[in-house]
C-alpha cells in the first residue's frame, strides 16, 4: 500500500502543508515566500513545488544581511537553478552605509536593521498581501502561539493577544488594511520531521548542517552570531539519530534569541519572522 | 497496539523511537485557575520532555523576581502572561510516549478567550477537562463541555485536580463525578474516566499516587495512550472541495483536499453546486510517479477526461453519493463576535472552500452554554450558543452534521473576521416566491453567478465570433446564463439605419452597449462581438456598462492574416473599392492599449484563446461574488 495522510506521519504533514499553500494562493492577491536557504526554507520550496505541480507560481525573497556564510551564497545559486526559482534579493544598503554591523552593534539591533527593515521595505515595494514563512511551533515558545494564517498590521506588528479564531480549515483570508498575512505551512512540523522528510525526499541543503571537526550547525543565521554545536553527526542519518536523543534546544546557537529574557518576543512583535 | 492500563509507556528519553508517528492532538480545558497550565507543565516535566536547562532557567527567573516557582511558568513563556498569571492563547506543546507523539493544546480558561479554546479544541481528537476538587464544577467546566460536544470532540477524560487540597478524599471526588456525569449526559457526552490527580505534586499524572490507593484506574499518561486517533473517514462518501484550478502549462489541473472518502483515476465525479460531471483522467503529482489513489487528508491534483467548467468552492463527489445542494438550513451556532449576532443581517458563510453571503433568517433559540437553559434575547451575545435558520444568497453543497461532520459545519465571517461557527442540523426546502420588485441580487442568486459583459474587439476576420461562440458554448454547458450580441446580427435589424461613417460607428457601439447592458441587467453574461475600431467609442461603452463586470478582449491578428482568411470576402471587396471606410484598409483601427485579455489568434489555438477569456471571467466573477448584496 502506498503512503498517504492516513497511514504515514510525514505524508500527513506534507499533504496538510500543501493544502495550506493552495489555500493561500487561492485567497491572496500577491504571495511571496521569504527564503533563508536554511533547512525549513528548503522544505518549503519542495512543498510548494508539490502543491503547484512542479513550478512555484510566486517569487521568493532573500533578505541578504551580507553576513551569510560564504557557502550559503553558493547554495543559493545552485538551489535557484535546481528549483527554477524566481528570486528577489534585498539588502538594507542604507543601514550598511550607516555602519550597522555585528562589530559595533548588538544582535537585536542588527537583526532588526538588516532583516526586519528591508523585509518591510520589500513588502511596501511589491505590495504582497501574503508571506509564506517556515515557522514551526516547536522552535520557540512565542512561535507556539502562531496560527496557520496569522495577520500582521501595516507596521508588521503581530497582535498575538487578539488573534482570529482558526478552526475547521477556515483561516483568516483577508489581510488587514495595508498589512499582510503570514502563512505558515510548517507550523505542525518538528525539527525531527524536517530532517526525516529531507532524507525521504532527498531535498538539497547546505552541508553546514553536517559535522566538520566535531561541530555542526543546527540552525543557520548570520555568521558572527551563529555558533556550531558539538556533534559528530556528519550525514542525515546521524543527524536524525542525534535529534532523537538531544535535549539542547534548536536555536541555542542563535545569539539574538538570548540577549534578554524576552528578546525573541520583542523582535517578533516588531515584525521579525 | 493493546495497552494494559496499569503499565505506563512513558519513557525517560526525550525522543525515543515510537510505534505511531502520527501526532495526536489533545486539548486541555477547564475553568480558570483549575490548574491547566500547572498540569501541562508537570506532564512535560514528568515525561522528561523539557529542553535542557528550561526548568533551571524558569526557576532562576522566578528566584530573580522573588516569586515562588510554579510548573505553569514553563508554559507561560510570554512576559505578560506571567504577570497576569493566565494563559492568553492556545499553545501547543509536543511530547512523546513509547506509544506515540502528542501535541497538547493548552487552551485558556478565562471567559473572554473562548475563541482560542475553539481554535485549540477544533483540531483535537481528544480532550482533558480539569475540575478543581476544592471548588467543584464551575461555569466554564460546563461551558467547555458544551463546546466540546459542538466541536465534535468525543473522547473525553475528566481530571479531578488539586486532590491534595481536600486531603485526597474519595467521597468529594465521587460527588463531583456524579454531578458532572449527569451534566455530560445531557450533552450526549460520556467521560472515559474521572481521574483524581494533584498536578502540582505529579500525583496520578505519570506516577501513580501512593496517597490515593482507592484509585484503581489509569494515570493520565496511561489514559492518553488509550485514546484513539480521530475517525478515519476514508470509508465515507467522497467529499473533495475544489481549492483551485491550475493552468500553469498545457494541463488543466483540479486541486483540492479529500476531506472524506477517496478518489481514483477513472472515477466519475459530479461537482456541486452546478452538477457538471466528468471522469478523473490521472493524478498530476510532482515529481512523480503520480499516486494511484488520494484518500482522506490527501491534497489531490488531477486532470479530467472531459473538460467541464469547475470552480473553487464546488464539492466533488461520486454521483451515487452526492451532498445536498440548497440555500437554506437550520444550524446550531457558537458566536464569538464582539458584536452580537443579529437576525436579518448578512454575513459570509464559509463551508470548506465555499464562501457565500448568507442571512441569519431567523434566530430560533438562544441557549445559556452553562445552564443549558433558553435565554430570552433578540440578538445573540458573544460566547453564546443558538439555533438559527441560515439562508445563503446562492446554492451551496453541504451535508447534515449527523451524516458527514466535515461537510456539515461552517464558519461565519463578519467584516473579514471569523466570528462564529456552526453545525447543520436540517436542510430546508426553499419557498418559490419572494416579495416586491425582483432585485438584481435575486437574479444573481438564481443564476448562481454575477452578470458580466465580455466585449470582443478586433479587425474583421481576426476571429472574434469564432472565439465568442466557443466561449458561449463553454459557459452555457457549465450552466451559466449567457448570450451573444453579434455586430453583424445587429446590423440586419436594430442598426439597419446605420452606415460606416465615424458618427454611425459611434452610434452602433452605443446601441450594442445598451443591448449588452439589458442582457446583463437580466442576469446574463453578454458576449459582444463588434469591431468598434475607435478607442473613444469603446471607452464610452465601458463607462456605460460600469455597473457590470466588464472584460475587453482584444482579438488580435495581423492585417495580412485577417485578409488572407477573408471568410466573408469583405477584404477583397474593400480592396476593389466596393466597401468604403473598411476598417484596416480605408479606415483606422485603434488597438486597445490595456485590454483585460489580449489574444493573438495567429499564435494561439482556439482552445488556448477560450481558456484565457474564461480565466479572466472566473477571476472577475469571483471578485464580484464578494460584492453580492441581498
Amino acid at each position: 500500500m502506498s503512503r498517504n495522510a492516513q497511514n504515514d506521519h510525514l505524508t500527513r504533514l506534507e499533504q496538510t502543508s500543501i493544502h495550506i499553500f493552495r489555500e493561500a494562493f487561492a485567497n491572496f492577491r500577491s504571495v511571496c515566500m521569504p527564503w533563508s536557504m536554511g533547512k525549513d526554507s528548503n522544505v518549503l520550496i519542495w512543498l510548494a513545488r508539490k502543491a503547484f505541480c512542479g513550478k512555484i507560481p510566486f517569487p521568493l525573497l532573500h533578505i541578504d544581511t551580507t553576513y551569510e556564510f560564504p557557502e550559503m551564497y553558493e547554495f543559493r545559486e545552485k538551489a535557484k537553478e535546481i528549483h527554477g526559482i524566481d528570486l528577489i534579493v534585498r539588502i538594507n544598503e542604507d543601514a550598511i552605509r550607516r555602519g550597522i554591523g555585528y562589530a559595533t552593534h548588538d544582535p537585536v539591533t542588527v537583526t532588526h536593521e538588516l532583516k526586519t527593515v528591508p523585509l518591510k521595505a520589500a513588502i511596501d515595494e511589491f505590495k504582497w498581501d501574503a508571506l509564506v514563512t517556515g515557522i514551526r511551533r516547536d522552535e520557540d515558545p512565542t512561535r507556539a502561539k502562531e496560527r496557520w494564517f496569522s495577520p500582521r498590521s501595516a507596521e508588521g506588528v503581530w497582535d498575538y493577544k487578539d488573534q482570529p479564531p482558526e478552526f475547521w480549515g477556515q483561516f483568516a483570508s483577508t489581510a488587514p488594511e495595508g498589512g499582510h498575512v503570514r502563512v505558515q505551512p510548517l507550523l505542525e512540523w518538528t525539527e525531527l520531521d524536517i530532517w526525516e522528510y529531507i532524507r525521504r525526499e532527498k531535498i538539497p541543503n547546505p552541508t553546514l548542517y553536517f559535522a566538520r571537526n566535531g561541530k555542526r550547525f543546527r540552525s543557520l543565521g548570520c555568521h558572527p552570531i551563529t555558533h556550531p554545536v558539538d556533534s559528530p553527526a556528519s550525514n542525515i542519518d546521524e543527524v536524525i539519530e542525534e535529534l532523537k536523543l538531544t535535549r539542547v534546544s534548536e536555536r541555542a546557537g542563535r545569539a539574538q534569541d538570548h540577549v534578554g529574557r524576552n528578546s525573541m518576543q520583542a523582535l517578533r512583535a516588531k515584525g521579525f519572522m | 497496539m493493546s495497552q494494559t492500563s496499569n503499565i505506563s509507556s512513558v519513557q525517560k528519553t526525550a525522543q525515543p523511537d515510537i510505534e505511531d508517528m502520527r501526532k495526536m492532538h489533545v486539548v486541555v480545558v477547564g475553568h480558570v485557575d483549575h490548574g491547566k497550565s500547572t498540569f501541562v507543565g508537570r506532564l512535560l516535566h514528568d515525561t522528561d520532555s523539557l529542553p535542557n536547562g528550561k526548568l533551571e532557567q524558569v526557576r532562576k527567573n522566578c528566584a530573580a523576581e522573588g516569586m515562588e516557582f510554579e510548573y505553569a511558568f514553563l508554559l507561560d513563556a510570554l512576559l505578560e502572561e506571567q504577570e497576569q498569571n493566565i494563559t492568553i492563547d492556545t499553545t501547543r506543546i509536543f511530547f512523546r510516549t513509547t506509544k506515540r507523539a502528542y501535541a497538547i493544546i493548552d487552551a485558556p480558561g478565562h471567559k473572554e478567550f473562548l475563541k482560542n479554546m475553539v481554535t485549540g479544541a477544533a483540531s483535537a481528537s481528544a480532550a482533558l477537562l480539569l475540575i478543581d476538587a476544592n471548588e467543584g464544577v464551575m461555569d466554564q467546566s460546563r461551558r467547555h463541555a458544551f463546546l466540546l460536544s459542538l466541536l465534535g470532540v468525543k473522547q473525553l477524560v475528566v481530571l479531578v485536580n488539586k486532590m491534595d487540597l481536600i486531603k485526597h478524599d474519595q467521597s468529594t471526588y465521587e460527588k463531583i463525578k456524579v454531578e458532572y456525569t449527569a451534566f455530560l449526559k445531557s450533552l450526549g457526552l460520556t467521560a472515559v474516566h474521572f481521574i483524581p490527580i494533584a498536578a502540582k505534586h505529579g500525583e496520578n499524572v505519570v506516577q501513580r499516587s501512593d496517597k490515593m490507593s482507592w484509585w484503581k484506574g489509569p494515570t493520565v499518561a496511561e489514559a492518553l495512550d488509550n485514546f484513539n486517533h480521530e475517525d478515519d473517514l476514508t470509508g465515507l462518501p467522497l467529499r473533495m472541495p475544489v481549492s483551485d484550478i491550475y493552468r500553469f502549462d498545457h494541463r488543466r489541473i483540479i486541486a483540492g483536499r479529500v476531506e472524506a472518502g477517496a478518489i481514483r483515476p477513472g472515477d466519475e465525479l459530479i461537482f456541486q453546486p452546478g452538477g457538471r460531471r466528468s471522469t478523473v483522467r490521472t493524478f498530476e503529482d510532482w515529481p512523480g510517479p503520480s499516486r494511484e489513489v488520494a484518500g482522506t487528508g490527501d491534497s489531490a491534483n488531477f486532470s479530467l477526461s472531459e473538460q467541464i467548467f469547475v470552480e473553487r468552492g464546488q464539492v466533488a463527489a461520486h454521483p451515487n453519493q452526492q451532498p445536498r445542494v440548497g440555500r437554506e438550513f437550520r444550524a446550531r451556532i457558537f458566536w464569538l463576535g464582539k458584536e452580537p449576532l443579529q437576525q436579518n443581517k448578512t454575513y459570509r458563510l464559509r463551508l470548506l472552500t465555499q464562501n457565500v453571503e448568507a442571512v441569519i433568517a431567523k434566530i430560533e433559540k438562544i441557549t445559556d452554554a452553562s445552564s443549558l437553559e433558553s435565554i430570552e434575547a433578540s440578538t445573540v451575545p458573544r460566547d453564546t450558543i443558538c439555533e438559527v435558520i441560515v439562508r445563503a444568497t446562492r446554492p451551496i453543497a453541504f451535508d447534515l452534521h449527523s451524516e458527514c461532520a466535515i461537510t456539515g459545519r461552517f464558519a461565519i465571517e463578519d467584516k473579514g473576521r471569523i466570528n462564529g461557527g456552526g453545525i447543520i442540523l436540517d436542510s430546508i426546502t426553499e419557498k418559490a416566491s419572494g416579495e416586491g420588485k425582483v432585485t438584481a441580487a435575486e437574479r444573481t442568486a438564481r443564476a448562481g453567478h454575477s452578470p458580466a459583459v465580455i466585449w470582443f474587439t478586433g479587425l474583421s476576420g481576426s476571429g472574434k465570433s469564432t472565439i465568442a461562440e466557443l466561449v458561449e458554448r463553454r459557459l452555457f454547458d457549465a450552466g451559466k446564463k449567457v448570450f451573444r450580441v453579434d455586430g453583424d446580427d445587429l446590423r440586419t435589424a436594430l442598426n439597419r439605419d446605420l452606415g460606416f461613417s465615424a458618427a454611425d460607428r459611434a452610434e452602433s457601439v452605443r446601441r450594442a452597449s445598451a443591448v449588452a447592458g439589458l442582457f446583463a441587467n437580466a442576469g446574463h453574461i453578454a458576449l459582444v462581438t463588434l469591431i468598434a475600431p475607435l478607442a473613444a467609442d469603446r471607452a464610452k461603452a465601458r463607462a456605460a456598462l460600469a455597473n457590470h463586470a466588464f472584460i475587453e478582449v482584444f482579438v488580435d491578428a495581423p492585417l495580412e492574416v485577417c485578409e488572407s482568411r477573408d471568410v466573408k470576402g469583405l477584404y477583397a471587396k474593400a480592396r476593389r473599392g466596393e466597401i468604403p471606410e473598411f476598417t484596416g484598409i480605408s479606415s483606422p483601427y485603434e488597438a486597445p492599449e490595456a485590454p483585460e485579455v489580449h489574444i493573438r489568434t495567429d499564435k494561439l489555438s482556439t482552445t488556448q484563446a477560450v481558456d484565457l477569456v474564461i480565466n479572466a471571467l472566473d477571476k472577475i466573477l469571483e471578485s464580484k461574488a464578494e460584492d453580492w448584496e441581498v
